[in-house]
């Protein structure tokens, strides 16, 4: 029988909340490295019973478990992530140059059709992959060599590369964005890059438009239509119809266009979500209702969600990592709280029902359709 | 697998579940008993405490961490100094301590 489990990653541990297709009665367990921060926690499509999690810890560092039966069971894999060749410098918040310094893994992407193999997006901003589940990790120094590394900047989050888009259709395409350098591309598998930020507007930047430095929250797009990315920025939510070579708003209606997460419809390339937050200085939902706006036409045009969720006094955010689709016939959106709700709609975003409330911080989730 | 040694290491919560043991580890340690030689045998007897405890670039002490020998702190000294004798045969522990901190 059909049904989905949802991945979700905290600052003090991993659950995993499972339902079958109607998405109504849920069974939440954990919690798994109790205690740890979970950045990211995902599975491969390829395998649905192999996940892999990030666990972090300030005062341990960082670990990559490995689980082979859906979670039940985990072993730590490989932790070693050493940048490749010059460490190098990049700008650091007073305008100073910094080498390089490894903090965390806050992004896994498992390949399309291979268990084995795995990306990872780190702080400080670096690409690394692994061909042996985890075991072994190799960095891509491409992208921080490609010529403006030096110009890069942490956001207040540090330095993080925090997103990895995998073309089906263009196994050598690579699209990954950073915080706060922006969106590159490869067209080599990850050897070469380049920037994609034309169209990208920063006010806050020197030069607004600026080749890389633009605050990049999130990318994400629809597997049959890998051309067309749709992005959260730090301020704006932008859209790209060639793959990430340019870029034009999209923000229309929102009543603000500042937040974190992006997700598209599984089935409907042109529905997408965000959960719009007042300011970059107040960060909480307009309002204070906690509503998840969708644009039915691919932006501009947004409508506000709101049935089943708090619309007083909702003072929660939602982290770049924390919202998800399912791939049901009936799409199920699902996303994560800073104050440890965990909601779904498995309608499309029409309804709304609390699958979790009580745990920590919300940092990510995934959703695995099984 | 839990080497029964001759140095016994206490280790915090979280890691001593990381290595899936208690909260005390025994390591067979040749002498000269050193900081760094008894983080190696940790390592090198339960591989998931790898970079754990030390930075695996820098080789450095997590700055959270403190480590203990005969009621002394001795986070700050040379890893290469040699650890009381009390510690090297077993009478005393050696602790791996987290700082006490978060939320």
């Amino acid at each position: 029988m059909a049904g989905v489990r949802v991945l979700v990653g905290t600052r003090k541990g991993a659950f995993i909340l499972t339902s079958d297709e109607g998405r109504r009665s849920w069974e939440i367990e954990g919690p798994h490295f109790a205690g740890w921060e979970v950045y990211h926690m995902t599975g491969s499509p390829a395998d649905p019973d192999r996940l892999w999690a990030s666990q972090v810890s300030d005062w341990f560092g960082q670990v990559i478990q490995r689980s082979d039966d859906g979670g039940k069971t985990w072993d730590a894999v490989g932790n070693a992530f050493a940048y490749r060749g010059e460490v190098g410098t990049h700008q650091w918040y007073d305008g100073s140059q910094k080498p390089w310094e490894f903090k965390r893994v806050w992004h896994l992407e498992p390949s399309l059709d291979d268990p084995h193999t795995i990306w990872a997006g780190v702080e400080d901003a670096a690409l690394f992959k692994s061909t042996d589940g985890g075991d072994n990790w190799t960095e891509l120094p491409g992208l921080r060599h490609h010529g403006t590394g030096p110009n890069w900047m942490p956001g207040a989050g540090g330095m993080c590369l925090h997103t990895i888009m995998l073309d089906p259709h263009r196994p050598e395409r690579l699209t990954i964005a950073i915080s706060a350098a922006g969106c590159f591309r490869s067209e080599d598998g990850g050897a070469t890059w380049t920037p994609a930020n034309k169209g990208l507007v920063s006010k806050m930047l020197p030069d607004p438009e600026a080749e890389v430095g633009h605050c990049v929250h999130k990318i994400d797009f629809h597997p049959d239509h890998p051309q067309t990315l749709f992005m959260q920025k730090h301020w704006d939510v932008m859209r790209s119809d060639d793959a990430g070579a340019t870029w034009r708003r999209i923000s229309g209606n929102l009543p603000s266009d500042f937040g974190f997460p992006i997700a598209v419809h599984a089935h409907e390339p042109e529905t997408v979500y965000v959960i719009p937050l007042k300011s970059d200085s107040e960060r909480f939902p307009v309002d204070a209702k906690l509503r998840v706006f969708r644009t039915t036409r691919g932006g501009d045009d947004w409508e506000p969600l709101t049935r089943g969720l708090p619309q007083e006094h909702a003072y929660v955010s939602v982290m770049r990592d924390a919202m998800a689709v399912d791939r049901l016939d009936d799409c199920g959106i699902y996303f994560g709280t800073t104050g440890g709700q965990v909601y779904v709609s498995p309608d499309g975003g029409d309804h709304w029902q609390a699958i979790a409330e009580h745990l920590p911080t919300v940092l990510s989730v995934e959703v695995q359709t099984l | 697998m839990t080497t029964r040694g001759n140095v016994e290491v206490q280790l915090p919560l979280l890691l001593s579940r990381l290595a899936r043991t208690g909260s005390s580890v025994h390591l067979a340690v040749s002498p000269p008993v050193t900081q760094r030689r008894v983080l190696d045998a940790l390592e090198e007897a339960y591989p998931a405490l790898g970079g754990t405890t030390r930075d695996r670039d820098s080789g450095r002490r997590r700055a959270y961490l403190r480590l203990f020998a005969c009621g002394e702190d001795w986070s700050d000294r040379s890893p290469d100094e040699e650890l009381p004798e009390a510690v090297a045969s077993g009478r005393e522990p050696y602790l791996i301590i987290g700082a006490m901190s978060g939320g």
